[in-house]
């Protein structure tokens, strides 16, 4: 196989391109905001790259690249699932192909469009390229249909319908169902572009009392397809620790019935006052699920990881020590914990607090706060995507360690800060005497973020190194492209059909 | 060394932790030559409003300072009002009455009903209007600086005294924008020589070094050059100063379900997207900060406005 080969067609080469291809957009469009703007980075960048920031086209633009950033953390996502989920070759091959050539279309036209001039004809190859992954999307769902009988567990670990249907498949399936009427929440409303809806930023609406149903469908669409992304990643990362056993068999039936719910919930806002009572009821759902993988994964990991250290009979700080030991295997879980704090949490102590205190603060204020949440929220999950990537590439030794930990502590500090520092009215009411807090936490925030990001560059820069080596790491892993996990279901044996699955050499 | 690097690093947190209040309150006087007494008409006819520059009309001519109101402007009134007993002085707080409004029983709407209300807190930091002996003043330097830490209810009632009142969102719009589809008062661009905002670097700062105030001189930006420092004439199409940055404007509008009420026109916090003529804000009528404050509008009674200098009124008339 060769190195185009391996980048666009193998499972662990596609997530390295698409992560690539997000790296360069990020690290291009972050100078064109914050304090890059003070320190004239963003003018450098306009002008040699010819860029035309019309001041009225801003929230498109922003809407435009929050998408083409979605789209590809979409196709990582889809890569993972394809390669750990057991599904026909050929179904795997077509839907990675699918989303491939989406998301790119979608990355390169929907910028092109953005941010150099409007022509058209590169916004419809934008939509054609969100419509290539929308497609990939039915097609996963297809793959993922969890009543063939080829795919029931034969396992009775993995939690189970009677039958003995999978209902970790079901919960793939019901997610990636969710996400296709999400998505179409989006684009139905999108086709009402110019003709009764026009651009807006949803942060800029959240104290308007009189709200269109197409505003409300937008708002309801961004933060289901947030939450289902999270969805996934969880169930990948579950897949990932070889999520099984009596947790599993609790987790998932709240998985399901929670992505069923918390998705109603919210595609209900468009018409129902009491939406957010649903939104609630599956958000619990969804998180208890999660608690359970918590729980498993720790347990699994201080079991393993004592084994490996030497530890019998592991006392309390053994047990951390053997819980900490691989950040790779811990972080993902551990930013799921973290994430209460800077996004759960906040949201609920919002929620109760809102007319006491956040409706009084400027709209600006809690602006911040709101874009905050949901920023962290896809930044956390950012942070375990590169944590398994970064698993998965090999990553041994202190390296490993070194690269695991900067990507936890630095983005755990750099979230807190930023959280810290969008309520900072709570703790530091005058805001002539937030400056101090301000410094600490934007400093705090830039160093964790600025870890994070040049960790990942070096990561980033191993592998393009090792692109030029002939016999490069790359090479065995086009050799052994697929995520190595165990499987919940093993078609193999259940149809004794060879060489047709993906799943062919996955344990169980 | 490990350890003295932790422990730096802890001591510069903690340092930078101070919860030290930065407003001074004493600040070198600039004279900007602009007098914050005038008034400039606003034309009826259509414009553009919004992000999306949707067609607007407003069918009567009206007359808007031409810049925000200074602390001066403000402690005269507090002192006349205080006189006339328009106003009262409760533990610092300067407090007036207002007579309430409708409540539509929305989710989220909070009541007010008629009462006393917090008008400006004058004893807070960040408040440049002091009581001295039974008088109100300003701290010196500021006299010509916007006034801020002044509520809803504070801006009302200043306005309410002198028989003016506080824009609307729309008559504020026109005024800052004019007939074109400009993206900031002034024009298309921003950058530190147009006016005080969360990019540019504190033009006093730079006049004079050091961490002094925050707010600058009303009509500062008026394309004299202070020092080495030159400055870009940032009036709006009708003449207004300041009409984007330095501080948040109040405005008038009560709409029906929220009690909020709404800001213009950015400040020296905020980011150039708080900037744009379109951009909002809003708050709690009883909300006061370091950032915002206030110009009025009047109806326009007489038969010649009174505008500042040949300039204006030769504009109007084209």
């Amino acid at each position: 196989m060769n190195r185009f080969n391996y980048l666009f067609t193998s499972t662990k080469g596609l997530i390295l391109t698409a992560i690539s291809l997000v790296a360069i957009e990020t690290a291009i469009f972050q100078t064109l905001s914050g304090p890059m703007v003070e320190w004239g980075i963003r003018d450098l960048t306009v002008k040699w790259l010819g860029m035309d920031l019309n001041p009225a086209e801003r929230a498109g633009r922003i809407i435009m690249l929050y998408h083409t950033i979605a789209m590809a953390i979409v196709a990582i996502e889809v890569y993972m699932m394809t390669s750990v989920v057991p599904m026909r070759k050929h179904e795997q091959k077509n839907i990675n192909l699918l989303v491939t050539v989406g998301y790119i279309m979608a990355m390169v036209f929907g910028l092109a469009f953005a941010y150099w001039g409007h022509n058209f004809a590169f916004h419809g190859l934008f939509l054609v390229g969100q419509s290539l992954v929308f497609f990939s999307g039915v097609l996963l769902a297809i793959a993922f249909n969890p009543w063939k009988k080829e795919y029931y567990v034969t396992n009775k670990d993995y939690a189970h319908f009677k039958s003995g249907m999978d209902m970790e498949r079901m919960a793939f399936f019901v997610m990636a169902v969710a996400m296709l009427i999400s998505a179409g929440y989006g684009a139905v409303t999108g086709s009402f572009w110019s003709n009764g809806h026009e651009t807006f930023l949803a942060e800029d609406l959240i104290r308007d009392p009189n709200k269109t149903h197409l505003q409300k469908a937008i708002v309801g669409h961004l933060h289901i397809m947030v939450t289902l992304v999270a969805v996934s990643i969880t169930l990948v990362v579950g897949r990932r620790l070889e999520f099984k056993g009596l947790f599993h068999k609790i987790a998932m039936p709240f998985m399901i019935v929670g992505t069923m719910v918390i998705s109603g919930g919210v595609w209900s806002v468009v018409w129902s006052p009491n939406a957010h009572t649903f939104i609630y009821i599956g958000s619990i759902g969804v998180m208890f699920s999660a608690l359970m993988l918590v729980i498993y994964s720790w347990k699994k990991l201080i079991h393993d990881n004592s084994i490996e250290l030497g530890y019998k009979k592991p006392n309390v700080f053994q047990k951390i020590k053997a819980l900490v030991h691989d950040p790779l295997k811990f972080g993902p879980t551990w930013q799921m914990v973290f994430m209460n704090f800077t996004v759960s949490g906040i949201g609920i102590f919002m929620a109760i607090k809102l007319e006491d205190i956040f409706r009084v603060w400027p709209a600006r204020e809690e602006r911040i706060t709101l874009t905050g949440h949901w920023h962290i929220l896809a930044a956390i999950i950012a942070t375990i995507i590169l944590m398994y990537y970064a698993d998965i590439a090999g990553i041994k030794g202190k390296a490993r360690k070194w690269f695991g930990w900067v990507m936890i502590i630095g983005s755990d500090i750099a979230f807190a800060s930023m959280t810290i520092y969008s309520m900072k009215r709570l703790f530091i009411p005058q805001e002539v005497a937030q400056q101090g807090l301000m410094n600490t936490t934007m400093l705090l925030a830039d160093f964790g973020l600025g870890a994070l990001l040049v960790t990942t560059a070096i990561l980033l820069g191993w592998k393009l190194f090792d692109l030029f080596k002939g016999d490069g790491v790359w090479k065995k892993e086009a050799a052994d492209p697929e995520l190595k996990t165990t499987r919940t279901s093993n078609p193999v044996l259940n149809l004794k059909k060879e060489n047709e699955f993906n799943s062919e050499g996955g344990e169980q | 060394m490990k350890k003295l690097i932790y422990l730096a690093f802890v001591l510069v947190t903690f340092a930078s932790c101070s919860t030290a209040v930065i407003i001074n309150e004493e600040t070198p006087s600039v004279d900007t030559g602009v007098n914050p007494d005038s008034w400039a008409v606003i034309p009826a006819g259509p414009f553009y409003y919004g992000m999306h520059a949707l067609p607007e009309s407003i069918d009567y001519d009206y007359e808007m300072m031409i810049t925000d109101v200074t602390n001066l402007q403000y402690s005269n009134y507090l002192n006349e009002a205080l006189a006339k007993e328009t106003i009262s002085i409760v533990d610092g707080n300067v407090m007036g009455f207002y007579p309430g409004e409708p409540f539509d029983n929305y989710k989220h709407e909070w009541e007010i009903k008629a009462g006393d209300y917090l008008h400006m807190p004058f004893t807070e930091p960040g408040c440049h209007v002091k009581m001295l002996d039974g008088k109100f003043t300003v701290d010196k330097g500021f006299e010509n600086h916007p006034v801020v830490m002044v509520t809803w209810y504070g801006a009302r009632a200043y306005a309410q005294f002198y028989g003016y009142r506080l824009p609307t969102e729309k008559e504020w719009a026109k005024a800052a924008r004019g007939t074109d589809l400009r993206a900031y008062p002034w024009g298309d661009e921003i950058n530190e020589h147009y006016t005080n905002y969360g990019s540019s670097h504190n033009a006093l700062q730079r006049l004079y070094g050091g961490n002094i105030s925050r707010t600058i001189p009303v009509g500062y930006f008026n394309g004299t050059t202070y020092g080495d420092f030159e400055t870009i004439d940032n009036r709006s199409p009708y003449g207004l100063y300041d009409m984007g940055g330095n501080v948040w404007q109040w405005l008038s509008d009560d709409y029906s379900k929220v009690h909020y009420r709404y800001m213009r026109g950015g400040s020296f916090t905020n980011y150039e997207y708080n900037i744009f003529v379109w951009a909002r804000n809003d708050a709690g009528a009883d909300f006061y900060n370091i950032n915002i404050g206030f110009r009025c509008a009047r109806d326009i009674v007489k038969a010649e406005p009174v505008v500042e200098g040949s300039e204006i009124t030769e504009e109007i008339a084209e």
